[in-house]
Protein backbone atom coordinates (compact mmCIF):
# COMPACT_ATOMS: atom_id res chain seq x y z
CA UNK A 1 0.00 0.00 0.00
CA UNK A 2 1.41 3.39 -0.92
CA UNK A 3 1.97 6.12 1.62
CA UNK A 4 -0.50 8.52 0.03
CA UNK A 5 -3.21 5.88 0.14
CA UNK A 6 -2.48 5.17 3.81
CA UNK A 7 -2.75 8.78 4.87
CA UNK A 8 -6.15 9.03 3.22
CA UNK A 9 -7.66 6.12 5.11
CA UNK A 10 -10.41 6.82 7.66
CA UNK A 11 -9.11 7.54 11.16
CA UNK A 12 -11.00 4.54 12.56
CA UNK A 13 -9.14 2.15 10.30
CA UNK A 14 -5.76 3.60 11.26
CA UNK A 15 -6.63 3.29 14.95
CA UNK A 16 -7.62 -0.32 14.35
CA UNK A 17 -4.31 -1.06 12.61
CA UNK A 18 -2.24 0.57 15.35
CA UNK A 19 -4.11 -1.21 18.16
CA UNK A 20 -3.66 -4.50 16.28
CA UNK A 21 0.07 -3.85 16.03
CA UNK A 22 0.28 -3.26 19.80
CA UNK A 23 -1.64 -6.44 20.61
CA UNK A 24 0.44 -8.44 18.14
CA UNK A 25 3.67 -7.34 19.82
CA UNK A 26 2.95 -8.70 23.29
CA UNK A 27 5.10 -6.07 25.07
CA UNK A 28 5.34 -2.26 25.28
CA UNK A 29 6.18 -0.70 21.92
CA UNK A 30 7.78 2.62 21.00
CA UNK A 31 6.43 4.73 18.12
CA UNK A 32 9.26 3.51 15.89
CA UNK A 33 8.53 -0.13 16.68
CA UNK A 34 4.81 0.29 15.97
CA UNK A 35 5.62 1.99 12.69
CA UNK A 36 7.91 -0.87 11.70
CA UNK A 37 5.33 -3.50 12.70
CA UNK A 38 2.66 -1.79 10.60
CA UNK A 39 4.93 -2.30 7.61
CA UNK A 40 3.33 0.60 5.76
CA UNK A 41 4.66 4.00 4.88
CA UNK A 42 2.82 5.89 7.62
CA UNK A 43 4.56 9.04 8.81
CA UNK A 44 6.01 8.96 12.33
CA UNK A 45 3.85 11.91 13.37
CA UNK A 46 0.70 10.13 12.18
CA UNK A 47 1.52 7.07 14.30
CA UNK A 48 2.24 9.30 17.31
CA UNK A 49 -1.09 11.10 16.85
CA UNK A 50 -3.01 7.83 16.67
CA UNK A 51 -1.24 6.40 19.73
CA UNK A 52 -2.02 9.57 21.68
CA UNK A 53 -5.66 9.34 20.63
CA UNK A 54 -5.85 5.68 21.72
CA UNK A 55 -4.28 6.67 25.03
CA UNK A 56 -6.84 9.45 25.51
CA UNK A 57 -9.62 6.93 24.89
CA UNK A 58 -8.17 4.62 27.51
CA UNK A 59 -7.36 1.81 25.10
CA UNK A 60 -3.61 1.82 25.77
CA UNK A 61 -1.29 2.66 28.64
CA UNK A 62 2.06 4.36 28.19
CA UNK A 63 5.28 4.57 30.16
CA UNK A 64 8.36 6.74 29.76
CA UNK A 65 11.06 5.17 27.67
CA UNK A 66 14.09 7.27 26.84
CA UNK A 67 12.93 10.52 25.29
CA UNK A 68 9.51 9.18 24.27
CA UNK A 69 6.85 6.77 25.42
CA UNK A 70 6.33 3.05 25.13
CA UNK A 71 2.71 1.97 24.57
CA UNK A 72 0.94 -1.24 25.59
CA UNK A 73 -2.67 -2.31 25.12
CA UNK A 74 -4.84 -2.21 28.23
CA UNK A 75 -6.31 -5.47 29.43
CA UNK A 76 -9.13 -4.62 31.82
CA UNK A 77 -11.83 -6.54 33.66
CA UNK A 78 -14.12 -6.19 30.64
CA UNK A 79 -11.52 -7.77 28.43
CA UNK A 80 -11.25 -10.73 30.74
CA UNK A 81 -15.02 -11.19 30.60
CA UNK A 82 -14.76 -11.06 26.84
CA UNK A 83 -12.11 -13.76 26.85
CA UNK A 84 -14.31 -15.99 28.99
CA UNK A 85 -17.21 -15.51 26.58
CA UNK A 86 -14.96 -16.34 23.69
CA UNK A 87 -14.19 -19.70 25.28
CA UNK A 88 -17.93 -20.26 25.68
CA UNK A 89 -18.60 -19.26 22.11
CA UNK A 90 -15.91 -21.65 20.88
CA UNK A 91 -17.90 -24.56 22.23
CA UNK A 92 -20.91 -23.51 20.21
CA UNK A 93 -20.91 -25.03 16.75
CA UNK A 94 -23.78 -22.71 15.76
CA UNK A 95 -21.38 -19.83 15.36
CA UNK A 96 -20.26 -21.41 12.10
CA UNK A 97 -23.67 -20.72 10.64
CA UNK A 98 -23.99 -17.03 11.50
CA UNK A 99 -20.54 -15.55 11.29
CA UNK A 100 -18.30 -15.31 8.26
CA UNK A 101 -15.01 -16.51 9.69
CA UNK A 102 -11.67 -15.80 8.13
CA UNK A 103 -10.59 -19.42 7.92
CA UNK A 104 -12.31 -22.75 8.22
CA UNK A 105 -10.86 -25.74 10.00
CA UNK A 106 -8.34 -27.75 8.05
CA UNK A 107 -8.09 -31.41 7.30
CA UNK A 108 -4.58 -32.96 7.35
CA UNK A 109 -4.71 -32.91 3.52
CA UNK A 110 -5.51 -29.20 3.55
CA UNK A 111 -2.59 -28.54 5.87
CA UNK A 112 -0.15 -30.27 3.56
CA UNK A 113 -1.47 -28.42 0.49
CA UNK A 114 -1.26 -25.07 2.29
CA UNK A 115 2.32 -25.64 3.41
CA UNK A 116 3.23 -26.53 -0.17
CA UNK A 117 1.53 -23.37 -1.47
CA UNK A 118 3.31 -21.20 1.11
CA UNK A 119 6.68 -22.71 0.21
CA UNK A 120 6.03 -22.38 -3.52
CA UNK A 121 5.18 -18.71 -2.96
CA UNK A 122 8.58 -18.23 -1.37
CA UNK A 123 7.20 -16.90 1.87
CA UNK B 1 -51.14 -32.37 -10.79
CA UNK B 2 -49.06 -34.58 -8.51
CA UNK B 3 -46.46 -34.95 -11.25
CA UNK B 4 -46.09 -31.16 -11.52
CA UNK B 5 -45.70 -30.82 -7.76
CA UNK B 6 -42.97 -33.46 -7.69
CA UNK B 7 -40.73 -31.38 -9.96
CA UNK B 8 -39.98 -28.67 -7.33
CA UNK B 9 -39.07 -31.49 -4.94
CA UNK B 10 -36.62 -33.09 -7.37
CA UNK B 11 -34.85 -29.98 -8.70
CA UNK B 12 -33.05 -29.20 -5.41
CA UNK B 13 -31.06 -32.42 -5.92
CA UNK B 14 -29.46 -30.84 -9.00
CA UNK B 15 -28.55 -27.56 -7.29
CA UNK B 16 -25.41 -28.56 -5.33
CA UNK B 17 -23.61 -29.57 -8.55
CA UNK B 18 -24.91 -26.55 -10.49
CA UNK B 19 -23.88 -24.22 -7.64
CA UNK B 20 -20.33 -25.57 -7.51
CA UNK B 21 -20.10 -25.22 -11.28
CA UNK B 22 -21.35 -21.61 -11.10
CA UNK B 23 -18.81 -20.75 -8.39
CA UNK B 24 -16.04 -22.12 -10.60
CA UNK B 25 -17.04 -20.03 -13.61
CA UNK B 26 -18.58 -16.79 -12.34
CA UNK B 27 -17.00 -13.87 -10.51
CA UNK B 28 -17.37 -14.74 -6.80
CA UNK B 29 -19.72 -11.83 -6.02
CA UNK B 30 -21.99 -12.77 -8.94
CA UNK B 31 -21.91 -16.45 -7.96
CA UNK B 32 -22.88 -15.49 -4.41
CA UNK B 33 -26.00 -13.68 -5.66
CA UNK B 34 -26.94 -16.32 -8.24
CA UNK B 35 -26.48 -19.39 -6.03
CA UNK B 36 -28.16 -17.88 -2.97
CA UNK B 37 -31.07 -16.57 -5.07
CA UNK B 38 -31.56 -19.93 -6.73
CA UNK B 39 -31.39 -21.80 -3.40
CA UNK B 40 -34.00 -19.50 -1.85
CA UNK B 41 -36.29 -19.85 -4.90
CA UNK B 42 -36.02 -23.65 -4.86
CA UNK B 43 -36.61 -23.68 -1.09
CA UNK B 44 -39.81 -21.63 -1.41
CA UNK B 45 -41.08 -23.80 -4.29
CA UNK B 46 -40.40 -27.04 -2.45
CA UNK B 47 -42.19 -25.73 0.65
CA UNK B 48 -45.19 -24.83 -1.52
CA UNK B 49 -45.12 -28.28 -3.14
CA UNK B 50 -44.90 -30.08 0.22
CA UNK B 51 -47.80 -27.96 1.44
CA UNK B 52 -50.00 -28.63 -1.60
CA UNK B 53 -49.33 -32.38 -1.47
CA UNK B 54 -50.20 -32.48 2.22
CA UNK B 55 -53.41 -30.50 1.64
CA UNK B 56 -54.56 -32.88 -1.09
CA UNK B 57 -54.38 -35.76 1.38
CA UNK B 58 -56.05 -33.80 4.16
CA UNK B 59 -59.01 -32.87 1.94
CA UNK B 60 -59.52 -36.58 1.32
CA UNK B 61 -60.52 -36.95 4.97
CA UNK B 62 -64.32 -36.58 5.29
CA UNK B 63 -64.10 -34.26 8.32
CA UNK B 64 -61.81 -31.78 6.61
CA UNK B 65 -63.66 -32.12 3.30
CA UNK B 66 -66.89 -30.94 4.97
CA UNK B 67 -64.97 -28.25 6.82
CA UNK B 68 -63.62 -27.09 3.44
CA UNK B 69 -67.21 -27.05 2.10
CA UNK B 70 -66.42 -29.67 -0.55
CA UNK B 71 -69.75 -30.82 -2.00
CA UNK B 72 -68.18 -33.28 -4.45
CA UNK B 73 -65.22 -35.57 -3.78
CA UNK B 74 -61.90 -34.02 -4.74
CA UNK B 75 -60.74 -35.52 -8.03
CA UNK B 76 -57.22 -36.83 -7.60
CA UNK B 77 -55.04 -39.72 -8.65
CA UNK B 78 -55.67 -43.03 -6.87
CA UNK B 79 -55.49 -43.05 -3.09
CA UNK B 80 -52.52 -45.38 -3.35
CA UNK B 81 -50.48 -42.45 -4.68
CA UNK B 82 -52.13 -39.55 -2.90
CA UNK B 83 -52.04 -40.83 0.67
CA UNK B 84 -48.32 -41.71 0.87
CA UNK B 85 -47.33 -38.44 -0.84
CA UNK B 86 -49.63 -36.51 1.50
CA UNK B 87 -48.15 -38.15 4.57
CA UNK B 88 -44.62 -37.52 3.26
CA UNK B 89 -45.48 -33.91 2.41
CA UNK B 90 -46.95 -33.26 5.84
CA UNK B 91 -44.01 -34.91 7.59
CA UNK B 92 -41.46 -32.95 5.57
CA UNK B 93 -43.32 -29.72 6.18
CA UNK B 94 -43.42 -30.34 9.93
CA UNK B 95 -39.75 -31.29 9.96
CA UNK B 96 -38.79 -28.19 7.96
CA UNK B 97 -40.75 -25.88 10.23
CA UNK B 98 -39.22 -27.50 13.32
CA UNK B 99 -35.60 -27.28 12.21
CA UNK B 100 -36.17 -23.84 10.69
CA UNK B 101 -37.43 -22.50 13.98
CA UNK B 102 -34.64 -24.15 15.94
CA UNK B 103 -32.05 -22.74 13.55
CA UNK B 104 -33.43 -19.20 13.87
CA UNK B 105 -33.38 -19.42 17.67
CA UNK B 106 -29.83 -20.84 17.79
CA UNK B 107 -28.48 -18.30 15.30
CA UNK B 108 -30.02 -15.42 17.21
CA UNK B 109 -28.44 -16.77 20.39
CA UNK B 110 -25.00 -17.19 18.78
CA UNK B 111 -25.20 -13.68 17.33
CA UNK B 112 -26.16 -12.25 20.73
CA UNK B 113 -23.25 -14.03 22.38
CA UNK B 114 -20.84 -12.74 19.72
CA UNK B 115 -22.16 -9.17 20.13
CA UNK B 116 -21.77 -9.37 23.89
CA UNK B 117 -18.24 -10.63 23.40
CA UNK B 118 -17.38 -7.74 21.08
CA UNK B 119 -19.05 -5.30 23.47
CA UNK B 120 -16.63 -6.20 26.25
CA UNK B 121 -13.49 -6.26 24.12
CA UNK B 122 -10.94 -3.56 23.39
CA UNK B 123 -12.33 -1.45 20.54
CA UNK B 124 -10.58 0.92 18.15
CA UNK B 125 -12.36 2.05 15.02
CA UNK B 126 -14.33 -1.01 13.88
CA UNK B 127 -11.87 -3.47 15.41
CA UNK B 128 -12.53 -5.56 18.52
CA UNK B 129 -9.55 -7.37 19.98
CA UNK B 130 -10.30 -10.41 22.14
CA UNK B 131 -7.38 -11.54 24.26
CA UNK B 132 -7.38 -15.26 23.47
CA UNK B 133 -4.57 -17.55 22.32
CA UNK B 134 -6.54 -19.36 19.58
CA UNK B 135 -6.28 -17.73 16.13
CA UNK B 136 -9.73 -16.57 15.12
CA UNK B 137 -11.24 -13.67 13.20
CA UNK B 138 -14.72 -12.92 11.99
CA UNK B 139 -16.94 -10.17 10.67
CA UNK B 140 -19.68 -9.31 13.15
CA UNK B 141 -22.70 -7.67 11.49
CA UNK B 142 -24.60 -5.07 13.47
CA UNK B 143 -24.74 -1.34 14.06
CA UNK B 144 -21.98 -0.50 13.59
CA UNK B 145 -20.39 -3.48 11.83
CA UNK B 146 -17.38 -4.85 13.62
CA UNK B 147 -14.30 -6.92 12.93
CA UNK B 148 -13.53 -9.27 15.81
CA UNK B 149 -10.05 -10.74 16.04
CA UNK B 150 -8.15 -12.63 18.74
CA UNK B 151 -4.66 -11.72 19.90
CA UNK B 152 -3.62 -15.22 18.79
CA UNK B 153 -4.57 -14.30 15.21
CA UNK B 154 -2.84 -10.90 15.37
CA UNK B 155 0.39 -12.54 16.54
CA UNK B 156 0.32 -15.10 13.72
CA UNK B 157 0.42 -12.39 11.03
CA UNK B 158 2.77 -9.53 10.12
CA UNK B 159 1.67 -5.92 9.50
CA UNK B 160 0.61 -6.11 5.82
CA UNK B 161 -1.04 -9.50 6.43
CA UNK B 162 -3.09 -8.02 9.28
CA UNK B 163 -4.22 -5.23 6.94
CA UNK B 164 -5.26 -7.85 4.37
CA UNK B 165 -7.23 -9.71 7.05
CA UNK B 166 -9.03 -6.52 8.11
CA UNK B 167 -9.79 -5.66 4.47
CA UNK B 168 -11.28 -9.14 4.03
CA UNK B 169 -13.53 -8.84 7.09
CA UNK B 170 -14.57 -5.29 6.14
CA UNK B 171 -15.54 -6.61 2.71
CA UNK B 172 -17.85 -9.15 4.40
CA UNK B 173 -19.50 -6.35 6.36
CA UNK B 174 -19.71 -3.93 3.43
CA UNK B 175 -21.15 -6.63 1.17
CA UNK B 176 -23.77 -7.69 3.73
CA UNK B 177 -22.58 -11.29 3.37
CA UNK B 178 -24.31 -12.32 6.58
CA UNK B 179 -27.66 -11.99 4.78
CA UNK B 180 -26.53 -14.51 2.16
CA UNK B 181 -25.27 -16.94 4.80
CA UNK B 182 -28.52 -16.65 6.75
CA UNK B 183 -30.63 -17.13 3.60
CA UNK B 184 -28.64 -20.24 2.61
CA UNK B 185 -28.99 -21.59 6.15
CA UNK B 186 -32.77 -21.14 6.10
CA UNK B 187 -33.07 -22.63 2.60
CA UNK B 188 -31.13 -25.69 3.78
CA UNK B 189 -33.88 -26.40 6.31
CA UNK B 190 -36.62 -26.33 3.66
CA UNK B 191 -35.32 -29.26 1.61
CA UNK B 192 -32.64 -31.77 2.66
CA UNK B 193 -30.97 -31.65 -0.78
CA UNK B 194 -30.23 -27.93 -0.30
CA UNK B 195 -27.94 -28.62 2.69
CA UNK B 196 -24.72 -28.99 0.68
CA UNK B 197 -25.43 -25.65 -1.04
CA UNK B 198 -24.65 -23.91 2.26
CA UNK B 199 -20.97 -24.78 1.90
CA UNK B 200 -20.92 -23.38 -1.65
CA UNK B 201 -22.55 -20.12 -0.54
CA UNK B 202 -20.07 -19.88 2.32
CA UNK B 203 -17.14 -20.39 -0.04
CA UNK B 204 -18.61 -17.89 -2.52
CA UNK B 205 -18.85 -15.29 0.28
CA UNK B 206 -15.24 -15.92 1.31
CA UNK B 207 -14.04 -15.72 -2.29
CA UNK B 208 -16.00 -12.50 -2.86
CA UNK B 209 -14.44 -10.98 0.28
CA UNK B 210 -10.99 -12.22 -0.81
CA UNK B 211 -11.30 -10.54 -4.20
CA UNK B 212 -12.58 -7.30 -2.67
CA UNK B 213 -9.72 -7.31 -0.15
CA UNK B 214 -7.16 -8.04 -2.88
CA UNK B 215 -8.46 -5.08 -4.90
CA UNK B 216 -8.37 -2.89 -1.80
CA UNK B 217 -4.85 -3.76 -0.68
CA UNK B 218 -3.54 -4.24 -4.21
CA UNK B 219 -1.57 -7.37 -3.29
CA UNK B 220 -3.06 -10.83 -3.86
CA UNK B 221 -0.01 -12.69 -2.56
CA UNK B 222 -0.05 -10.99 0.84
CA UNK B 223 -3.71 -11.91 1.32
CA UNK B 224 -3.05 -15.50 0.17
CA UNK B 225 -0.22 -15.74 2.68
CA UNK B 226 -2.39 -14.26 5.45
CA UNK B 227 -5.15 -16.82 4.82
CA UNK B 228 -2.70 -19.72 4.75
CA UNK B 229 -0.86 -18.60 7.91
CA UNK B 230 -4.11 -17.92 9.77
CA UNK B 231 -5.51 -21.34 8.85
CA UNK B 232 -2.35 -23.12 9.95
CA UNK B 233 -2.32 -21.15 13.22
CA UNK B 234 -5.99 -21.85 13.98
CA UNK B 235 -6.50 -24.76 16.36
CA UNK B 236 -7.46 -27.80 14.32
CA UNK B 237 -10.84 -29.24 15.15
CA UNK B 238 -10.80 -31.83 17.95
CA UNK B 239 -12.52 -34.65 16.09
CA UNK B 240 -12.20 -33.27 12.61
CA UNK B 241 -12.77 -35.97 10.07
CA UNK B 242 -12.22 -39.69 10.42
CA UNK B 243 -9.25 -40.93 8.41
CA UNK B 244 -11.30 -43.00 6.01
CA UNK B 245 -13.19 -39.92 4.87
CA UNK B 246 -10.04 -38.25 3.50
CA UNK B 247 -11.32 -35.90 0.87
CA UNK B 248 -10.54 -36.35 -2.79
CA UNK B 249 -10.55 -32.60 -3.21
CA UNK B 250 -9.04 -30.17 -0.75
CA UNK B 251 -11.09 -27.96 1.52
CA UNK B 252 -12.13 -24.37 1.02
CA UNK B 253 -9.00 -22.72 2.47
CA UNK B 254 -6.48 -24.19 -0.01
CA UNK B 255 -8.94 -23.44 -2.81
CA UNK B 256 -9.04 -19.77 -1.77
CA UNK B 257 -5.26 -19.51 -1.46
CA UNK B 258 -4.82 -21.16 -4.83
CA UNK B 259 -7.33 -18.82 -6.48
CA UNK B 260 -5.50 -15.79 -5.06
CA UNK B 261 -2.05 -16.96 -6.18
CA UNK B 262 -3.31 -17.61 -9.70
CA UNK B 263 -3.37 -14.58 -11.93
CA UNK B 264 -6.94 -13.31 -12.07
CA UNK B 265 -8.18 -13.91 -15.60
CA UNK B 266 -11.76 -13.55 -16.72
CA UNK B 267 -13.22 -17.03 -17.27
CA UNK B 268 -14.56 -18.01 -20.68
CA UNK B 269 -17.62 -16.00 -21.56
CA UNK B 270 -19.53 -19.02 -22.83
CA UNK B 271 -18.93 -20.92 -19.58
CA UNK B 272 -20.10 -17.93 -17.58
CA UNK B 273 -23.31 -17.65 -19.57
CA UNK B 274 -24.02 -21.38 -19.38
CA UNK B 275 -23.51 -21.49 -15.61
CA UNK B 276 -25.85 -18.53 -15.06
CA UNK B 277 -28.41 -19.86 -17.53
CA UNK B 278 -28.52 -23.25 -15.78
CA UNK B 279 -29.25 -21.63 -12.41
CA UNK B 280 -31.91 -19.36 -13.89
CA UNK B 281 -33.58 -22.25 -15.74
CA UNK B 282 -33.50 -24.37 -12.59
CA UNK B 283 -35.23 -21.65 -10.55
CA UNK B 284 -37.69 -20.82 -13.34
CA UNK B 285 -38.75 -24.43 -13.96
CA UNK B 286 -39.20 -24.99 -10.25
CA UNK B 287 -41.22 -21.80 -9.91
CA UNK B 288 -43.38 -22.59 -12.92
CA UNK B 289 -44.07 -26.15 -11.74
CA UNK B 290 -44.91 -25.05 -8.20
CA UNK B 291 -47.20 -22.23 -9.35
CA UNK B 292 -49.05 -24.24 -12.00
CA UNK B 293 -49.27 -27.30 -9.73
CA UNK B 294 -50.74 -25.22 -6.93
CA UNK B 295 -53.07 -23.38 -9.32
CA UNK B 296 -54.32 -26.71 -10.67
CA UNK B 297 -54.89 -27.95 -7.14
CA UNK B 298 -56.80 -24.77 -6.32
CA UNK B 299 -58.96 -25.25 -9.41
CA UNK B 300 -59.80 -28.84 -8.39
CA UNK B 301 -60.80 -27.67 -4.93
CA UNK B 302 -63.12 -25.08 -6.48
CA UNK B 303 -64.64 -27.77 -8.70
CA UNK B 304 -65.20 -29.95 -5.64
CA UNK B 305 -66.81 -27.00 -3.87
CA UNK B 306 -69.17 -26.70 -6.86
CA UNK B 307 -67.91 -23.18 -7.60
CA UNK B 308 -66.23 -23.97 -10.91
CA UNK B 309 -66.83 -26.31 -13.80
CA UNK B 310 -64.37 -29.14 -14.36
Amino acid sequence: MSEAKDERRPAGELEASVLAALWAAGGPQTVGQVRKSLGTGLARTTVTTILTRLHDKGMVERSREGRGFAYAPLQDAQGITARRMHTELDRDSDRETVLARFVAQLSPDDERVLRDLLEADGA
Amino acid sequence: MTALLVLPLLLPFALPALARRALGRLAPATALWAVTGCAVALACCSLAAFGALALVGLLKLPVLASLGELTHPLRTASGLVVLPTAVTGAAMLALSCGTLLRSVVRQARALRAARAEAGGAAVAGDLCVVDAPGADAYALPGRPHRVVVTTGMLRALDGPEREALFAHERAHNAGGHHWFLAAAELAAHCHPALRPVRATVRLAAERAADEAAARRTGDRRVLARAIARAALAAPSSPGARPGFAAAATTGPVPARVHALLEAPGPPARAGRRAATALLVVCAAVSGFAAVSGTADFHHRVEVAQGEARP
